[in-house]
């Protein structure tokens, strides 16, 4: 695959984990955060945390949306899919999700009309094919999935469809990478910034990250010879006494971003006061809701929302995982109470979030100091 | 956070709708391209763009690819040698 | 003994109705000239309420399954070739030739009955291709809705000709994993033809029956020492099983996994990993190491398995796991499904 598989080179990671051996100081660990789902997925996927030296070390940041809806809305999204004529249209990833009372898979099974959709044009395609039914689409997603939920509510109004509605969650990058930032006793030394969020948002949107919390920047891309040439430069950055946002995913990232998109978004939504997080609390304008122009597509005005607060389990500690404060394994119930199957927390909840990550591709290989949870 | 996928344009069936099919090793979908379609750029077929959710996101800088790789390569280059001066095996 | 009809039965109707499935002459006529005519042998002819059969001597393997895939045909076959060589390759890597299947249908009212003789119709030409007959068939009618067109339910039997003992019991540390060709066909196959993702490829479900790929595995004798054919759940399902069945572990190579590259950017485009994805015309299986290369010779040997390699070997531990070497130089673990291989956005 074209731009895929050249980026998975071996010989070119040999290079470059050598290099980045070359780059640390033996016994000075650099905890590097990497915020986006997508790249916590390719690091455990190809495998390489074993390509890097014991000084790098490297935490799962709150970039998953699956992980960080929280359970109220996933009951939202249930009894909207229970309701009678209605079908929700939501992508694979949230199926699986428990609510506060079970998942969306579970309600099919007790006769929600649950359809699974690969892009929220089909969802639309759904609505014009089936006019005595109700479509909602359950959209979820940061900067990057935004656009194309904006772009359907436009052709949505286009077509004067009248059985169609979003239920938005869309969430915003900046808002959790602040509450990370400002968290006391924060052990994040630099970022790698998320790849396609920031081809919607573009890289100088982190500049307030060196800028104000001191810490250096990369937007990479999701290959394995991109993830490792991006830590490479931010140990580079800190050699050269440097502290800056740094743009490893030229071919597809601009500095502004992708102009069209944030029109899209800035037409259709708007932020919130504030949003919750699950694993990091409520966080002002940290999410997008319809614009007055587009009421009539907006599920949260359309139906009855139970809009309940679901409380975190106690015993969960994610808040603290997502601000590399603990590993996944140093919470108590890793791989016990909390596994992919009963995940009790958000970092468990999707392949992407730490946690889970951990638990399905790394549970193996244990930090030579610290004894392990049972496998 | 976000799968996306690099594919190539094949055909833009209707540019005013914005669509258009691209194709990933035979693999091909329709997508919307209303995101990247420029009045004084527009989007031909044989460009390079990413795939989120049956959206083309962002066009990919072929120029751009290419410097990376070719950095990269050189990189390489210069680390293997270095590995063998290391090693001595370079008289 | 009054002489059986012979005349030609002819099925008027356009679709399956409620009374195909009464026990009558409908259902007889449809019997006779659907399912008799293309599924004709001595076992089944009599129509009675069981085949009488004679066991040849040998152990017997004896086997079920069921078949609901939609849609009922796609790119590379149907539900009825499906359910053929399915029930023959599960009794194949038993190490069983396969002599004898069985047939119950559910068919939804409204079936056209196009439809279904043609599925009848794969399924009797696969049937011939192995050299098994179809001696027991039951169809039942369900009302409209109540069933997604047609499901098939079958049996097998098959009689083990050696005396090759074959299970996790018996797998080594040191031990070779071979796989006979490319995976995840069947599963991105029959994921695209139902359209409701709307990709386009022309990428072909890999059904197919394993029988004589297996019976030339057993021709290495104690050398082989587990086969399976990995379908639902795909190989990370059918490892996984054995690492937890032998309490050893299976290291794969990630860049000995022979993939398809139009398959492999069908799993990236919908973020599914091709470890997990269903395969339908392929064999799993775990040889002594000094007979790794001969099982790779024999399976080459077959149209078949034309792309076999070898993808991994068996160790002590860490126990119950599958782990797999990336070709970046790394490693991951291969874990157990969890839920089921959804496409996914992030």
């Amino acid at each position: 695959m074209k731009y895929v598989d050249e980026y998975r080179d071996p010989a070119l990671a040999r290079s470059l984990a050598a290099e980045i051996a070359s780059l640390v100081t033996p016994g000075e660990v650099v905890r590097v955060m990497e915020v986006c789902g997508g790249h916590t997925h390719a690091i455990y996927r190809h495998g390489l945390e074993e390509l890097l030296p014991p000084e790098v070390e490297l935490v799962h940041g709150p970039g998953c949306p699956v992980c960080v809806i929280p359970m109220g809305r996933v009951d939202d999204a249930i009894a909207i899919a229970e309701t009678e004529g209605v079908t929700l249209a939501t992508f694979g990833d949230m199926l699986r999700v428990p609510g506060g009372s079970g998942s969306l898979l579970q309600a099919q099974a007790r006769g929600a009309d649950v359809r699974m959709v690969y892009s929220p044009l089909d969802a639309l395609e759904l609505a014009r094919r089936e006019p005595d039914r109700h479509v909602c689409f359950f959209a979820i997603g940061f900067e990057t999935t935004a656009p194309a939920t904006a772009i359907t509510l436009l052709r949505a109004r286009a077509q004067e469809l009248s059985n169609f509605s979003v239920f938005c969650n869309h969430v915003l990058i900046e808002p959790p990478l602040r509450a990370i930032l400002e968290t006391p006793g924060l052990r994040v030394d630099a970022f790698i910034g998320p790849g396609h969020v920031s081809s919607v948002i573009g890289s100088d949107a982190y500049r307030f990250i060196p800028e104000e919390y001191g810490r250096p920047v990369v937007v990479s891309a999701f290959e394995p010879i991109d993830l490792l040439q991006s830590i490479a430069m931010l140990l580079r950055q800190r050699i050269d006494g440097r502290c800056e946002v740094e743009n490893q995913y030229t071919r597809v990232v601009r500095p502004e971003g992708n102009p069209r998109a944030l029109a899209a978004i800035a037409e259709t939504m708007e932020p919130r006061e504030d949003f919750e997080w699950r694993g990091l609390g409520v966080l002002p304008a940290s999410a997008l809701r319809l614009r007055e122009p587009f009421a009539a597509f907006d599920a949260e005005r359309l139906f009855a929302l139970p809009g309940a607060r679901i409380e975190d389990p106690k015993a969960c500690r994610c808040g603290e995982v997502l601000t590399g404060q603990i590993k996944p394994w140093e919470c108590g119930v890793f791989g016990t109470a909390c596994t992919p199957e009963r995940p009790l927390g958000t970092c468990m909840v999707s392949s992407e979030g730490a946690c889970a990550a951990y638990f399905s591709y790394g549970r193996l290989r244990r930090p030579r100091e610290e004894a392990g949870v049972g496998a | 956070m976000c799968l996306g996928v690099p594919a190539q344009i094949v055909e833009v069936a209707d540019r005013e709708g914005g669509l258009a099919t691209v194709d990933v090793s035979g693999v091909r979908r329709a997508v919307n391209v209303a995101l990247v379609d420029e009045p004084d750029a527009p989007i031909e077929p044989g460009d390079w763009v990413l795939v989120h959710v049956g959206f083309a996101l962002a066009r990919i800088d072929e120029e751009e690819a290419r410097e990376t790789l070719e950095l990269l390569r050189r990189g390489a280059e210069l680390e293997r040698e270095l590995e063998e001066m290391r090693k001595g095996t370079v008289r | 003994m009054p002489e059986p009809r012979t005349r030609r039965v002819l099925v008027r109707d356009k679709r399956i109705t409620l009374t195909h499935g009464a026990g009558g002459k409908a259902t007889r006529d449809l019997v006779e000239a659907l399912f008799l005519d293309a599924f004709g042998n001595d076992a089944l002819a009599p129509l009675g309420d069981s085949a009488v059969v004679s066991l040849p001597p040998g152990r017997v393997a004896v086997t079920t399954d069921s078949y609901v895939v939609r849609p009922l045909a796609f790119p590379g076959g149907d539900i009825g070739e499906l359910a053929v060589n399915g029930t023959v390759n599960d009794l194949a890597v038993a190490g069983a030739r396969p002599l004898w299947l069985t047939a119950g249908f559910v068919l939804e009212e409204g079936l056209p009955i196009d439809e279904l003789r043609a599925i009848v119709t794969s399924m009797a030409s696969a049937a011939g291709h192995v050299g098994v007959a179809v001696a027991a068939g039951d169809t039942k009618v369900v009302e409209r809705g109540k069933a997604d067109g047609l499901y098939v339910t079958t049996a097998g039997v098959g009689v083990l000709e050696h005396d090759v003992v074959l299970g996790p019991e018996r797998v080594h540390p040191g031990d070779r994993v071979v796989l006979s060709g490319t995976l995840a066909d069947h599963g991105v196959a029959v994921l695209i033809a139902r359209g409701d993702l709307r990709l386009e490829g022309d990428i072909q479900s890999d059904t197919a029956p394993v029988h004589e790929l297996a019976a030339a595995l057993l021709g290495l004798g104690e050398g082989l020492r587990w086969m399976r054919d990995p379908t639902r759940g795909g190989l990370a399902t059918a490892l996984n099983e054995l690492a937890a069945q032998s309490g050893l572990a299976v290291r794969l190579r990630e860049d000995a996994l022979p993939i398809e590259p139009a398959v492999a950017a069908a799993c990236e485009i919908l973020g599914i990993d091709p470890l997990y994805v269903a395969n339908e015309g392929k064999l799993v299986a775990v040889v002594a190491p000094d007979v790794a290369a001969e099982a790779l010779a024999r399976l080459r040997a077959h149209p078949l398995g034309a792309e076999a390699v070898e993808i991994g070997a068996v160790e002590p531990e860490p126990e119950g796991m599958v782990l797999l070497d990336t070709a970046l130089g790394g490693s991951r673990i291969v874990d157990l499904l969890v839920g089921d291989p959804l496409p996914r956005i992030c």
